[in-house]
């Protein structure tokens, strides 16, 4: 049993790894980031993040690729 | 190679003697692979040796000189806040955990670069790249992405383009922008060279590359307008198809449609211009981002599979340690003598100035830690080595025959398997031209000569070594694997730098003609778009169409152009070190500039002056001219003759300039620094003032006792994060950003 928690472990290190690496919680810290500064901040919704981020070209995973 | 003072050594006192074992054990593995690899000669010698002499230096350059040079040279400190802890805004400046940003890092300075440059110097056998790639990336390639990381960190995320104007002034910037303007275009070029040569001819690889592009305009929308956000899962389905095209392409190969994804190399070449432009104008999460996804996904992946792959199977090295062509400068895969060549060709895994740009970009706006730098900007490009290093394995474990035939032109080789099989033996390798068409069925290819560009030989070497432990019934499936793997990267290169070259172009002439700088201006977008394509287009249907063959009369080009770019870097690094007080600390950067001086002058010297014609331009081009004014020519001969003529001299004067443009930015930068050593008080610092920060975060992968008692402290996990009570908006310390930045 214990072999089986270890290897769920790992699954969901390896997951969040993933997850932060491709940017699938930039949402979720921005919106943290919000409330930290005032807990009754408008947040926008995930569409409108996602939207405002990318147009506004700020989204890191897409500035140049090198050799 | 690079001549250094020794790093200086590790604190005597209070120095467990386990850690010492440790470390000298780590000395003990590097050397041995090193004298395996130096004594090798005559026999065959496992591939497991070059790992050992690589991965053993990379851990003592990284234990000790990466440490020297951030705690003496730079004073990395820890309790200065960095731009992502002051200016956090949730956005681009945000504080990121050291483990997830070294993976951007990574995967944004890491490309088709390294698995390009070894291939090509093999023909000089596998000792003389393997020194540059290991040398030259301890003492030169991170030190620079480390000293740029860090310098842009002081100030707020700087770009190098800025650092150079700031710091050295006017001419030195412009002749820098026009520098890594040039370098694009020519990278592009050659990189989208690579894939047209190993895409020709070839129904399955068009095919599932082909593919690519409706899978990440699926991804796009997907992630646009179905689930927003959501990129692991949607990689994860991008990922699925993408394989599930690898497959399919078999069946596109075998079928009736195969005619119809048999393309000329022209063909190609005006579909990749096209493509290109239509993803520069379309929006990016259209086509680029998910593009962008895949490729990550696939490039760790991908380079984790052949680490196990190169462990596993332990290949030998059928490449001598040596070759012939290292002393004679007569090899047909690019001509001229190891110095400089080697260090031309083999630019990224040793020396790249392109990750000057991405260590200055997004990588300086998101370290929580002025101490991460070392992690993040020397343990990358160390991981950048590395892969070069899997790609030089790659090559050198081909049958050296099968290699000169796949690298050389069609002129030196011939195109049929009997003449291609003679040459060879005029190199003295053997190989018969039974065994040649025998390694093209082994891939399902229906042929292999003259695939030049590094990409073919690369997958077939990925796939020797693969098939090793999956059995040879799927070789095919890993060329064809690796190919993809290397297009992937190359197309979304393609989409990126058009679009990044042509903001620079918008922003350069917009302040010739406003309109031009408004990004949504249409006409100005198409235009500029046009101009970059065009440029980029030229240069690669030239190479398509170079009768001397592209990849020998390109590479060269983009070596001296990358190099040169290292060379702006790290001559704004030496400034900066002399600037802010470190003279007796400027040898650390000003050491590898004098280097990649000497070896792209000697390089654009020799492509210049040089008399001989399969070195020099201009030389080549008199051979041909004459050629014409004999009036012996006729027909393709006269048409060979006249091409070669218009492009050794558009070769030679750009060759020229680029030389001149670096002279022109050391000079410039010598002055400055004379300037501010006579007169200390005249120097402006362009560094932001320090802030104590109030941030805890570990400096390595792994944390220390100390940092695991300090973040317990404050309550935090290993990622780190603010103190309690400071933070964003939230108490001292916390800079001047307010959320309004950001959105």
């Amino acid at each position: 049993m214990t072999g089986t928690a270890a290897l769920a472990a790992a699954a969901r290190k390896v997951w969040w790894y993933v997850r932060e690496v491709v940017g699938d919680t930039a949402y979720e810290r921005y919106v943290e980031h919000l409330r930290r500064h005032d807990p009754d901040a408008e947040v926008p919704d995930r569409r409108e993040f996602e939207r405002m981020r990318t147009d506004a070209g700020d989204d890191p995973r897409t500035g140049f690729r090198c050799c | 190679m690079t001549v250094q003072a020794p790093p200086a050594g590790p604190p005597r006192r209070g120095v467990e003697p386990r850690t010492v074992a440790v470390w000298t054990a780590v000395a003990l593995v590097g050397a041995l692979g090193w004298t395996m690899l130096a004594l090798s000669r005559g026999e065959e010698v496992s591939a497991a040796w070059m790992v050992a002499a690589a991965l053993g230096s990379y851990a003592i350059g990284y234990r000790f000189y990466s440490k020297f040079i951030a705690h003496r040279v730079l004073g990395a400190d820890k309790t200065r806040a960095t731009p992502a802890e002051r200016l956090d805004n949730g956005i681009d400046f945000q504080p990121t955990d050291r483990r997830v940003l070294l993976g951007h890092h990574f995967a944004a300075i890491s490309g088709a670069g390294p698995l390009v440059g070894p291939v090509l110097a093999a023909q000089m056998g596998f000792l003389p790249g393997t020194i540059w790639i290991v040398a030259g990336v301890i003492f030169a390639g991170a030190v620079q992405d480390m000293v740029v990381l860090f310098f842009s960190t002081r100030r707020n995320g700087r770009s190098l383009g800025q650092m150079a104007r700031e710091e050295i002034g006017p001419v030195g910037g412009a002749a820098a922008l026009v520098a890594v303007f040039a370098i694009m275009i020519i990278l592009l070029a050659v990189l989208a060279l690579v894939i047209v040569n190993a895409l020709a001819e070839s129904p399955w690889g068009t095919f599932s590359i082909g593919m690519t592009v409706p899978i990440a305009l699926f991804m796009g929308v997907y992630l646009r307008m179905i689930r927003p956000g959501r990129v692991a899962e949607v990689s994860l389905i991008g990922i699925g198809l993408l394989l599930l095209a690898l497959v399919a392409g078999r069946w596109v190969a075998e079928s009736s449609l195969a005619d119809t994804f048999t393309l000329s190399k022209e063909t190609l070449v005006v579909f990749m211009v096209i493509y290109a432009f239509v993803a520069s104008v379309l929006p990016v999460w259209m086509l680029l981002a998910p593009r962008d996804y895949l490729s990550t996904f696939m490039k760790l992946g991908t380079i984790a599979l052949l680490f196990i792959g190169v462990v596993v199977a332990a290949p030998t090295l059928k490449m001598e340690s040596v070759t012939d062509f290292a002393g004679e400068g007569t090899g047909p895969v690019f001509a001229g003598s190891l110095f400089p060549f080697v260090f031309i060709t083999i630019a990224c895994g040793a020396l790249s100035g392109f990750h000057s740009l991405i260590s200055s970009g997004t990588t300086p706006k998101m370290v929580q830690k002025e101490t991460q730098v070392r992690m993040i900007g020397y343990g990358s490009m160390l991981m950048e080595s590395s892969v070069a290093i899997i790609a030089m394995i790659a090559a050198c474990v081909l049958d050296p025959g099968l290699y000169f035939a796949m690298n050389s032109a069609p002129t030196v080789i011939g195109d049929t398997a009997q003449s291609a099989s003679q040459a060879i033996q005029g190199f003295g390798y053997e190989i018969t031209p039974a065994a040649l068409q025998a390694a093209a069925d082994s891939v399902e290819e229906s042929t292999l000569l003259s695939r030049t560009g590094g990409a073919p030989t690369f997958a077939l070497g990925v796939s020797d070594i693969f098939s090793n432990v999956t059995g040879d019934s799927l070789k095919a499936f890993w060329y064809h694997f690796a190919i993809m793997f290397e297009a992937l990267f190359i197309l979304t290169a393609l989409d990126a730098g058009t679009r990044v070259g042509r903001f620079m172009l918008q922003d350069t002439l917009g302040n010739i003609y406003q309109p031009l700088k408004r990004v949504s201006w249409w006409p100005g977008l198409i235009g500029t778009s046009a101009v970059v394509v065009g440029l980029w287009g030229y240069f690669l249907w030239v190479g398509v169409n170079d009768p001397l063959g592209g990849i020998n009369q390109l590479f060269p080009l983009f070596g001296i152009t990358n190099q040169l770019l290292g060379a702006v870097a790290l001559t704004v690094c030496t400034t900066l070190l002399i600037k802010s007080g470190r003279l007796k600390w400027a040898w650390v950067t000003g050491i590898p500039l004098i280097w990649v001086a000497v070896v792209t002058l000697t390089a654009s010297w020799q492509k210049v002056f040089s008399d001989d014609p399969r070195v020099g331009f201009f030389a080549q081009g008199d051979v041909a001219q004459e050629g014409i004014d004999s009036g012996e020519l006729s027909g393709q001969e006269l048409e060979d003759a006249e091409t070669i003529v218009t492009n050794t001299t558009v070769d030679g004067v750009l060759s020229a300039v680029f030389a001149l443009l670096v002279v022109v930015v050391i000079v410039d930068a010598a002055r400055v620094c004379v300037k501010s050593l006579r007169n200390p008080e005249s120097v402006v610092s362009h560094e932001e003032p320090y802030h104590e920060s109030s941030y805890v975060a570990p400096a390595q992968l792994v944390p220390t006792a100390e940092e695991k008692a300090e973040l317990a402290a404050a309550g935090l996990g290993s990622g780190g994060g603010f103190l309690p009570g400071t933070g964003p908006g939230g108490g001292p310390g916390a800079g001047g950003a307010k959320d309004g930045e950001g959105s």
